[in-house]
């Protein structure tokens, strides 16, 4: 593993991720259902992949276990009792009207990260990304895939137990994919649980330990990788992968 | 006439003046002083009214935005009422002084920092929120991060305040009472030289003022516009 120093939490490898569990969750918006009511956990090694068609409830459903969201019936539980440090990447990735730098120091300042070690630690995360060269670069105008490993340092230096990553590669050229997705297994060799959104069939193929499936805003089925890939339980699951449409 | 004018307009500046700069530097000094002392009370106030819901919300953004055309002699009256020897700050001996006319035009430009920064932090806010909650900021916490990443807008409405100060005749001229050497500033003195008659000085008075707020807001737009390419 790598030798990266972990800021927040030193023992945060050697425990097992936090395991996520759903309780009859369902969101209403307007009384329109959009999403559940589901059950499911989160107990494996992962990476987690949720997939599913456009509309199926899969930002939802990170954001309602980000807790970005309070489910309107049911509710998110998490192994151990409380809320596990977290950390989300958006598709479009939100950064600060700053350097690369400065925003790394605004996350480890807003987590109570001492003084002195911000800037090392800063630094250490975006030589880690391959961001050295961007570190006083204004962030909003490095390119797409530099933005999005921004944002991944940026989770990274607040060492999380778990890691939400809502389809952070739809946007990107292959070369940027790439990174991103590296950068991705460095979080699921260093301990984080990784649930990520993707309607990729290939990147979850390369990335997925377990598949959640979504459709009209319903689990269709939680299996592993090889099972989702190649033998579906599910009929929708079994159009999605053979690439027709699922209403 | 008027071409005469103009020519003696021009050597008293040229000719540095000396009672013609010392009114340029009070008059710089008052609004620098006011935007300053609004813009620590206002831009906190409008991150306030953009971050917190609160009853009487929608009541105080109307207020705000209502204020912004508060009508000059309006705002000096009340702050006469308030600093004349019978009012209730009667004590201070405030009146007719440059402290009094600092305090006039923070009652003008307050409202305009306040109402103007209220809606950019609320744009940066819609932008910046989910980020936000996903790293477990507090409200309180977010604010010196939205007044700080909204810095080029405020620069911005900065601007907006020094015109509304520096141009402002009507309560500078109540509470202050144009006092030569103590509380005249450029537009009190056109105003008073144009009654006499003495049209070069209120002329010359008139073009400072104007090559003043040209330069400030020349600066301010290229500050600015090199920050937001470089920053993006």
């Amino acid at each position: 593993m790598t030798s990266f120093n972990v800021p927040l939490l030193a023992s945060a490898a050697l425990l097992p991720p936090p395991t996520l569990r759903f309780d009859g969750v369902a969101f209403n918006q307007q009384g329109k259902a959009l999403l559940g009511p589901c059950s499911f956990t989160l107990d494996g090694t992962g990476p987690t992949l949720v997939m599913g068609p456009n509309g199926a409830g899969k930002s939802l459903l990170l954001r309602l276990a980000h807790g970005l969201l309070s489910p309107t019936q049911g509710q998110v539980a998490w192994s151990r009792g409380g809320r596990p440090r977290q950390a989300m990447v958006f598709q479009q990735p939100v950064l600060l009207r700053r350097s690369a730098l400065a925003n790394l120091v605004h996350a480890l300042a807003v987590n109570n990260v001492p003084r002195k070690t911000r800037t090392q630690i800063a630094c250490e995360a975006l030589e880690h990304f391959g961001l050295t060269s961007c570190t006083n670069t204004p962030a909003r105008v490095l390119s797409g895939g530099e933005q999005q490993r921004l944002a991944l340092a940026r989770a990274w230096v607040l060492s999380p137990q778990v890691l939400f990553l809502d389809e952070p590669t739809s946007a990107l050229d292959p070369a940027a994919i790439k990174g991103v997705e590296a950068a991705v297994r460095k979080f699921h060799q260093r301990g984080t649980r990784i649930v990520m959104t993707t309607h990729d069939l290939h990147q979850a193929r390369r990335l997925a330990g377990d598949v959640l499936f979504l459709s009209g805003g319903k689990v269709c089925e939680h299996t592993p990788a090889d099972v989702f890939f190649n033998r579906p339980v599910s009929r929708e699951a079994q159009a999605f992968i053979a690439g027709e449409l699922v209403g | 006439m008027e071409n005469n004018a103009f020519c003696v307009a021009l050597s008293l500046l040229l000719n540095l003046d000396a009672s013609l700069f010392q009114i340029v530097a009070l008059s710089l000094q008052v609004s620098l002083m006011a935007v300053l002392i609004a813009a620590v009370l206002g831009f906190p106030l409008g991150a306030a009214v953009a971050l917190w819901r609160f009853p009487g919300r929608g009541v105080m953004i109307v207020v705000l935005n209502a204020l912004m055309g508060l009508p000059p002699v309006v705002a000096g009256l009340a702050v006469y009422l308030l600093l004349s020897r019978a009012g209730p700050l009667g004590e201070w001996g405030f009146l007719f002084t440059p402290g009094a006319m600092v305090i006039a035009q923070v009652v003008l430009v307050l409202p305009i920092l306040a109402a103007l920064s209220r809606q950019k932090v609320e744009e940066l806010l819609g932008e910046y929120r989910e980020q936000f909650m996903s790293l477990g900021m507090s409200r309180s916490r977010m604010m010196p991060t939205l007044l700080w990443d909204a810095r080029f807008a405020l620069l911005t409405v900065l601007l907006a305040g020094f015109g509304r100060a520096s141009a402002e005749v009507g309560a500078v001229m109540m509470v202050g009472g144009n006092i030569d050497g103590v509380t005249r500033v450029m537009t009190t003195a056109i105003v008073l030289e144009t009654g006499k008659g003495n049209l070069p000085l209120a002329l010359g008075l008139g073009i400072v003022l104007l090559t003043l707020v040209m330069l400030i807001n020349a600066g301010a737009y290229l500050v600015g516009e090199l920050t937001r390419r470089r920053i993006g």
